[in-house]
């Protein structure tokens, strides 16, 4: 992206090369032109603006609540600490992980692998994926609380939880993984065909590893909307302030922490400090996305 | 040999039934959505249920009219509309066009991150901020339509920015240097050119950027007061479907319950026509392509 920029730039400046001078005075010809142009820049300093508001006023009130008895083991009345529900968190991260992967890396590898061109259910298959992609995460909680929650008696447990996320996050995973496997040149399935691989043995040993930063991107954007999910998670993993110690216990995520918190108005100190270990995890989930999805495109270019 | 050709068989039978489980998540949740609902709504009396103005559940008898909150959902996401997409497609217009490489560099990573900040932290943020803010300065209790319509105005953004920067880079600069030749400063070949031509992709961001709002839950329920009532005016608080779900779930039971559930309905179908008019978009841009 960065390169097509500098490109576009190159080529423009030796047609369009006008001193600030002749701009200025092209703008006192043509007013209307320089109002877009205000009005642009402050558009892109508004969106600018709000992020670092928002981000620097949210740091500022919740780093002096980062007290050590927020992160106490134990929960209780006295000190809400966060630490149950972080533990929580990771618990149910891994799980749904360990459902959405699957299927969802499955899934994309039969549609850049198997499916032929132009087939009908691969475009079916899309937009189910597209429309999953849409559906609000309160619709979501809504059907893991009438599905896994009512219907098949798991009660209100992480696993239910789980199970919801995970579908939720299952068209992420899909996206991404697929269109990691599609940047795998053609020449390497070609070259494993031509020693003899089958296959099954080609996707394994040569196009899975060669796209694994991408589908690695792909999972890690998807742990950050896990860390940051409360709709779909408060009727179906609850709100329960302990520590799951197995899967079909009852326990809050560190989002549904926050959202009891800043609900209940009596903890707003706590409640600082949880949004400021919230936004730190879930950038650093991103950023790090963002780096492998990097490594991956240097190594191609 | 032989069984290497049955593995074979066998894992393209796996990855085929991985790939179904998105056809088969979507119809269980139809299906789970609508039989709950429907009934409901049928045991309501659909007129009622819709176009009904008193949702008091808890009555002897109970009423269950969820249209103020179908205008409250409405508002909300208009007023998100109002405040986000001119920002938006205005900074999609910077990023693609005006702004310096040196500049791009920080300030698209930002707008990635302002898509990762969780709901809950944006409804609390506009709780602790923005809600005293409008007590302040507009009157009334802060927890209103305003509110609401800032917050998700701001989590609309990225969605929009992102979509409509693509859009507007994917117009061929053929147009803006066939502008910019015939005499058009940077900024007319820009908006009289490249920004028409980006049309539909610049829409099909706007249309994501109404699903994001309308089935945004957690930050509404903190901000928007959540009273029963068609507002009129901003500073007036406003109960959305959303919120409506997940105030009451918790304690709700029998008819209340399943009247919930078919508000879960409601919303679904909004949805369901978003993303059909979603691709109806795109497919319309594709064959323009």
């Amino acid at each position: 992206m960065a390169k097509n920029i500098n490109s576009s730039v190159l080529n423009l400046k030796p047609i369009n090369k006008i001193s600030f001078k002749q701009r200025m005075l092209s703008y006192k010809r043509k007013p209307l032109s320089f109002l877009l142009l205000i009005i642009v820049g402050l558009a892109a300093f508004l969106s600018a603006a709000a992020l670092i508001f928002l981000m620097v006023y949210i740091l500022v009130k919740g780093i002096p609540n980062l007290t050590p008895e927020l992160f106490a083991w134990e929960y209780n009345s006295e000190n809400v600490s966060c630490m149950p529900s972080i533990i929580n968190t990771l618990i149910i991260t891994c799980l749904t992980l360990a459902i959405a992967v699957p299927f969802g890396v499955g899934a994309a590898i039969y549609l850049a692998e198997y499916a032929k061109k132009g087939n009908k259910l691969v475009k079916v298959i899309r937009t189910m994926a597209e429309t999953l992609s849409g559906i609000p995460s309160i619709v979501y909680g809504l059907f893991g609380m009438m599905f896994f929650v009512t219907a098949l008696h798991w009660n209100m447990s992480l696993l239910a939880g789980s199970f919801t996320l995970a579908i939720m996050v299952l068209p992420t995973i899909m996206r991404t993984t697929e269109e990691s496997l599609l940047t795998v040149p053609d020449s390497y399935r070609e070259g494993s065909f031509g020693l003899g691989a089958g296959k099954l043995r080609t996707i394994v040993k040569i196009i899975l590893p060669s796209s694994m930063p991408g589908i690695l991107a792909g999972i890690i954007l998807a742990i950050g909307r896990i860390v940051g999910e409360t709709a779909a998670l408060i009727y179906t993993s609850g709100s329960a302030t302990g520590t799951a110690t197995n899967v079909m216990d009852s326990g809050r995520t560190l989002a549904i922490h926050m959202y009891v918190l800043a609900n209940e108005g009596l903890y707003t100190n706590q409640a600082w400090g949880t949004a400021v270990v919230l936004l730190v995890l879930v950038f650093g989930i991103n950023t790090l996305s963002a780096f492998i999805a990097k490594k991956l495109g240097s190594k191609k270019g | 040999m032989r069984l290497g050709k049955i593995r074979e068989t066998a894992m393209q039978g796996v990855f085929f039934l991985t790939a179904i489980t998105s056809i088969a998540a979507v119809v269980i949740i139809c299906i789970f959505l609508f039989c709950n609902g429907i009934p409901a709504m049928a045991k309501i009396g659909f007129s009622e249920f819709l176009g009904g103005q008193k949702w008091s559940p808890t009555n002897v008898p109970p009423s269950f009219g969820i249209f103020d909150m179908i205008i409250g959902s409405i508002y909300v996401t208009a007023g998100a509309l109002v405040i986000g997409v001119p920002v938006g497609i205005l900074t999609a217009v910077f990023l693609a066009r005006f702004c310096p490489a040196s500049l791009y560099k920080v300030l698209k990573p930002a707008t990635e991150l302002l898509a990762g900040i969780p709901s809950i932290v944006y409804g609390f943020f506009g709780l602790m901020v923005i809600v005293p803010l409008i007590r302040q300065y507009f009157g009334g209790n802060g927890s209103s339509l305003l509110a609401a319509s800032i917050v998700l105005g701001i989590m609309i953004l990225p969605t929009i920015i992102g979509v409509s920067e693509s859009a507007i880079r994917a117009v061929p600069e053929s147009y803006y240097e066939g502008a910019l030749a015939l005499g058009a400063t940077k900024e007319r070949s820009v908006f009289k050119t490249i920004l028409p031509a980006s049309k539909s992709g610049v829409l099909a961001g706007v249309v994501l950027g109404i699903g994001r709002a309308i089935g945004e839950t957690m930050a509404v329920v903190l901000i928007a007061g959540n009273q029963v009532q068609i507002p009129k005016s901003i500073t007036d608080g406003v109960r959305t479907l959303t919120a409506n779900i997940v105030l009451e779930m918790g304690y709700s039971t029998g008819l209340h319950r399943e009247a919930l559930i078919a508000t879960g309905v409601v919303l679904f179908v909004f949805i369901l026509l978003i993303t059909l008019s979603m691709q109806a978009i795109k497919s319309r841009s594709e064959n323009h392509g």
